[in-house]
């Protein structure tokens, strides 16, 4: 056995054990919502078979294509949340804060929402925006408004609020991550050459920056999109996101339905995430 | 005194209550004239430095220049551009790009600002890198792209941090001649902060040489080479020896040193051994323990050494001209 050969065989074997994980617990499951995806079901019994019904329909349904829309806007909507919050706060975080212990101790504050599960944080919102919620009893209480705000929970707004508050810190850390590289001389050299604050923001810092917002980017799009139990919860089931759609669907023990849509939500993110990627190069943050 | 002429009057910089940067440091330093703040790491050259620059806040004392006071101005509007020593290059622009970008903060249009820019790079003969990038240039290329940024403003006191201590020695000797070239060129001020006496030595209209926060000597070159006021200088320049006369420190250039090995002159000079022998090339470094002093270290030149017959161990006079001797406070 030449050198060469037993080199690609101890790269194969160092790699083997990712292969495997990757195998199982990726590769097979895919392939099998892909082969689902193609099976029949009646109302009550599904079988297999090679037919493109799930899809035809799938694809034919306006249905399908207003609740892509809906998904779309709640990407969209906290995508820009998130990015506005996440690199103000990350900006902050990074260059107003001098000391490293206490640029630690707010990193750490940023993550206290961590420590709980999602669906705890999301109930903790209906006490705040319920009917008789704190938000709008002080709201009444300081006259600001004469009825109670509808629209503060089981709606759109609070489908966004918690999506923000869940996924704002994944926006944070890889934003904080890509400004604490950036060389402080090149602000100092930036201001030597007379740019005012916001010039440095925008002509050096984020520039700069564009890797950390694409890796956050990318965690916030893929989130939201797959998301189904934070729609269900804060719009109180009465909006619908493609998630949600697998989701009722499994729920009718629809499989392969629920398997082709789940296959063209997948192509759709790795669409999306392929059309980010091509902006921004993020291999040297990584 | 000049338009262009920079003067610090009484700059003192403190961080917090207890620790000084720079105390009282007062200088005038002549428009057109290449200047290098010289010192050990830690002893304020490069705090006085971004003083003058604005990236600093003074806690006391005047800057001017161009008849005004600068000391509270931003750095861009002071009539000084600073050079960083990692030199500071936005990487995400090209070469063009980084010498027009404060032209573009100025609102200048693209076409003027990238024909100056492309003026600047020709200068540093970087004419041909415009559309790099800066991590595809060598360190020496990087530092000419610098430079060339900095000029873009027009300055009329370019500010040097270290700008040659990242290049190896070979190219640091060439970039050396070439920013004196430029400085005469150019016939702006060159403040050129450095820790290497050599560099300091060769370039300078002026040295002044800090110590502690405080300026330790200013002069010419040859003043502080040849006549060190303190033995911290004389240590610090080196080929000096320190000296100790009649209990006064006194300093002796270590090449106006004669080792008489003939013992005929014992009246009058140190006797000791030889303890040590470098050869230098050009010069041999011999040095002499003498009892009741410091080592003494005499640079014989290359064919007196040969001439000679020294070697380790040997008893030797140690000989000078009382002239060449320099009192020390």
């Amino acid at each position: 056995m030449g050198t060469q050969t037993r080199q690609t065989l101890k790269g194969w074997l160092l790699a083997s054990p990712l292969v495997v994980i990757l195998s199982i617990f990726l590769v097979l499951p895919v392939i099998a919502i892909v082969v689902v995806s193609f099976w029949g079901s009646t109302a009550y019994s599904y079988y297999p078979d090679f037919q493109f019904e799930n899809y035809t329909f799938l694809l034919t349904s306006s249905v399908t294509l207003s609740v892509y829309l809906k998904t779309f806007m709640f990407t969209a909507i906290t995508w820009l949340l998130c990015f506005l919050i996440g690199f103000t706060v990350a900006y902050f975080l990074a260059f107003h804060i001098r000391s490293l212990p206490v640029q630690i101790l707010l990193f750490m504050i940023c993550t206290v929402p961590f420590w709980t599960s999602n669906i705890i944080r999301m109930i903790s919102w209906i006490p705040f925006l319920g009917r008789n919620g704190i938000a709008n009893n002080t709201l009444l209480s300081m006259g600001l408004i004469d009825q109670p705000l509808e629209w503060l929970l089981f709606s759109e707004f609070a489908v966004i609020l918690a999506f923000v508050h869940l996924f704002t810190l994944f926006m944070i850390v890889p934003v904080f991550n890509s400004m604490m590289r950036i060389d402080r001389s090149l602000i100092e050299a930036a201001r030597d050459a007379g740019a005012s604050g916001w010039q440095i923001l925008t002509n050096v810092i984020l520039p700069l920056t564009k890797p950390g917002i694409m890796i956050g980017s990318i965690f916030v799009v893929t989130l939201v999109m797959g998301d189904f139990i934070t729609v269900r919860f804060m719009s109180g089931g009465q909006s619908a996101s493609v998630g949600r759609v697998i989701s009722n669907e499994i729920g009718l023990l629809q499989y392969p339905a629920a398997s082709a849509s789940a296959v063209v939500l997948l192509i759709t993110v790795l669409l999306m995430i392929s059309i980010m990627l091509k902006f921004v190069d993020i291999r040297k943050e990584l | 005194m000049k338009q262009s002429d920079l003067v610090l009057q009484d700059v003192s910089k403190y961080f917090g209550a207890d620790t000084v940067a720079v105390r009282n440091f007062t200088q005038a330093f002549e428009g057109g004239s290449y200047i290098c703040l010289l010192g050990p790491s830690g002893c304020g050259k490069t705090t006085t430095l971004r003083m003058i620059a604005g990236h600093e806040t003074v806690s006391g004392g005047t800057i001017t220049l161009n008849g005004e006071n600068i000391a509270s101005l931003p750095p861009a509007r002071r009539g000084t551009a600073m050079m960083f020593q990692n030199y500071a290059l936005f990487p995400h622009l090209s070469v063009l790009d980084n010498v027009a970008f404060s032209q573009k903060m100025r609102g200048i249009d693209k076409t003027s600002r990238h024909r100056k820019a492309q003026e600047l790079l020709d200068m540093v003969q970087m004419g041909d890198f415009a559309d790099r990038y800066p991590a595809q240039l060598s360190g020496g290329q990087q530092q000419r792209v610098a430079l060339a940024r900095a000029l873009i403003t027009e300055p009329t006191v370019l500010l040097l941090d270290e700008p040659l201590s990242a290049l190896d020695p070979f190219l640091r000797i060439k970039m050396r001649s070439e920013l004196a070239r430029l400085q005469k060129e150019l016939g702006i001020t060159f403040i050129h902060v450095t820790h290497s006496q050599d560099e300091a030595l060769a370039l300078s209209d002026r040295i002044v040489l800090m110590n502690n926060a405080e300026i330790e000597q200013a002069g010419t070159a040859q003043d502080i080479f040849n006549r060190p006021r303190t033995e911290f200088v004389a240590r610090f320049m080196g080929g000096h020896n320190v000296l100790n006369i009649n209990g006064k420190p006194m300093a002796l250039r270590t090449d106006h040193i004669e080792l008489d090995t003939t013992n005929n002159n014992a009246s009058q000079g140190l006797r000791g051994s030889v303890s040590y022998i470098e050869y230098l090339g050009r010069a041999v470094e011999v040095t002499v323990t003498v009892p009741d002093q410091a080592d003494i270290t005499a640079s014989i030149p290359d064919h007196r050494y040969r001439e000679s017959s020294l070697k380790t161990g040997e008893h030797v006079t140690v000989v000078w001209q009382p002239e060449h001797l320099q009192a020390l406070s």
